[in-house]
């Protein structure tokens, strides 16, 4: 385990390393961000549509009950942004895309196309790494955002009408807009950039070291997932308290 | 992890222009050579010289080691002991690369599947910016001619084509760079005998084309005595014979003699 961490982190420093290369990479990083944006916006929509729904339908009657319903707006919109948006979507990027990025990555290790790309003297990772993890780290957090929205709508959705709840779409907006501030929605960003991070270190490291044939695809694939989500969380964890003396910012 | 320590074989971010063609081929020399897969030994202490400009054979038994020596020749692989050198510089040096132009053919082609035929052929120059887009389709055009393929299969992907296409096309994407030691790792695998037979042709005149090193790891007999100049028998890592294909067909030894006179009857 410990290795697999180092090797994790080498291969982060490599992948930093070319950074200076950016503009040459363009292209490739261009295309990555195509597909993870194509695969993924739709599926991240209708994730948020509904985790804002319930948490408004679970937390809505509570609050109400307790003559608290204005404030589900404040507090649906705070668990999407700072928790709930960056969280899910970076898992549901670790399913979707880490997942296909260690399957490709190791079937190029399997057949010998990474050995071909060496010994034409393109460097691996420059080629396949970077433009990965760069688009990545590009597109969760503009999926956070989009899953900010859309969770707010949905939570919105379900507190105007659905009866046990029935907190007015001005009620929800006002609170909402008088209780998330600027940094809530920055430390979303912050960690959902992290996240991205992982996710691609993680599926690249397990994809480039994939050994066996299929069935090592195969491994590498559900280790990429399982891995990526273990340090998703841990990560989280450790954002969180650090992020902390963060929230006294701006309002929004 | 391999891919870390295996940086490309150049240090240099950019590859200067490959010097020309009339470069001759490079010797390789190997100094007691020894590697270790956990606790099975693969190489043991291999000593040769290959010449420049030589075809050179290595036969053996599967499992003798002839794809693992031919990794650690192009510095795929880093040695528990010993050394390869080839011109000057050690296999293993980061600045190979820039001093000389080294080839591989892979069993299985290596091509990237998800690049089309063309765009494999010119990867090198395209990656490493030594020609602009225009300047590179003609020359992989030419290329493709030289291995007998037609302008069209530069349009198909990897996965179109036919294992014995893969292959001249692997041919093709190697010979770009311009090799002056190419190495070829069972390049009849998987194919009928008359593809196998243009494929012995298209090494052997591309050796008498431009005197370029030539190192086949084959299990196939008709090709390595065929077109070899010189040939190594490795048996379980060591090297057990080295010769001329006519002192190797004489050497005595029970499991080089079994080797060359099995007969399916």
């Amino acid at each position: 385990m410990f290795q697999n961490l180092g090797e994790m982190l080498v291969l982060l420093g490599a992948t930093l390393g070319t950074l200076p290369r950016f503009w040459q990479e363009r292209r490739r990083v261009a295309e990555q961000l195509f597909d993870i944006g194509n695969s993924s916006l739709f599926m991240a929509c209708m994730l948020a549509l509904f985790m804002g729904g319930v948490l408004s339908l679970q937390t809505g009657p509570v609050l109400v009950q307790r003559g608290l319903g204005s404030s589900l707006g404040g507090l649906v919109a705070l668990a999407l942004c700072k928790e709930l948006a960056p969280v899910m979507m970076a898992v549901l990027i670790a399913g979707r895309i880490g997942s296909s990025m260690a399957a490709e990555l190791g079937s190029m290790q399997v057949y010998q196309e990474i050995d071909a790309l060496r010994t034409l003297n393109i460097n691996p990772i420059r080629y396949l790494v970077f433009p990965r993890v760069v688009a990545i780290a590009v597109a969760l957090p503009c999926l956070v955002v989009f899953a900010n929205l859309v969770g707010w709508m949905g939570g919105a959705l379900v507190a105007q009408f659905n009866a046990r709840v029935e907190v007015s779409w001005n009620a929800y907006f006002s609170n909402l807009r008088a209780t998330v501030e600027w940094m809530d929605l920055a430390n979303g960003l912050i960690k959902s950039f992290f996240f991205a991070i992982v996710v691609g270190v993680v599926s690249c490291h397990q994809g480039l070291t994939t050994r066996g044939g299929p069935r090592g695809i195969g491994r590498s694939v559900t280790k990429a997932v399982v891995n990526s989500i273990v340090l998703i969380l841990v990560l989280d964890y450790a954002l969180t308290r650090l992020l902390l003396p963060l929230d006294n910012g701006w309002q929004f | 992890m391999a891919i870390l320590n295996a940086s490309p074989l150049t240090a240099s971010p950019v590859v200067s222009e490959p010097p020309s063609s009339s470069n001759p081929g490079l010797p390789v020399s190997v100094r007691n050579l020894e590697k270790s897969f956990g606790k099975q030994k693969v190489l043991k202490g291999l000593n040769l010289e290959i010449r420049a400009g030589e075809i050179f054979v290595i036969m053996g038994p599967s499992g003798s080691g002839k794809s693992v020596f031919l990794r650690h020749i192009i510095g795929l692989e880093v040695p528990d002991a010993g050394e390869i050198r080839i011109g000057n510089e050690l296999s293993t040096s980061e600045a190979i690369g820039d001093h000389y132009r080294l080839a591989i053919v892979f069993q299985s082609g290596g091509l990237l599947n998800s690049l089309t035929v063309a765009e494999n052929i010119g990867l090198y120059l395209s990656e490493h910016r030594l020609k602009s887009r225009d300047q590179i389709a003609p020359i992989v055009r030419d290329k493709l001619a030289l291995v007998r393929l037609s302008p069209e299969v530069g349009d198909k992907y990897p996965s179109e084509l036919s294992g014995g296409m893969r292959k001249r096309v692997a041919i093709a994407r190697a010979l770009v760079v311009d090799p002056q030691l190419i190495l070829f790792d069972e390049p009849t695998s998987e194919l009928d005998p008359l593809v196998g037979l243009t494929i012995g042709r298209e090494v052997l005149n591309l050796n008498q084309r431009t005197g370029v090193t030539t190192v086949v790891v084959t299990h196939d007999r008709d090709l390595a005595f065929g077109i070899a100049d010189r040939m190594a028998f490795l048996v379980d890592g060591e090297l057990i014979a080295l010769g001329t294909p006519e002192e190797i067909r004489a050497f005595n030894h029970p499991i080089l003699q079994q080797f060359l006179a099995a007969e399916f009857k």
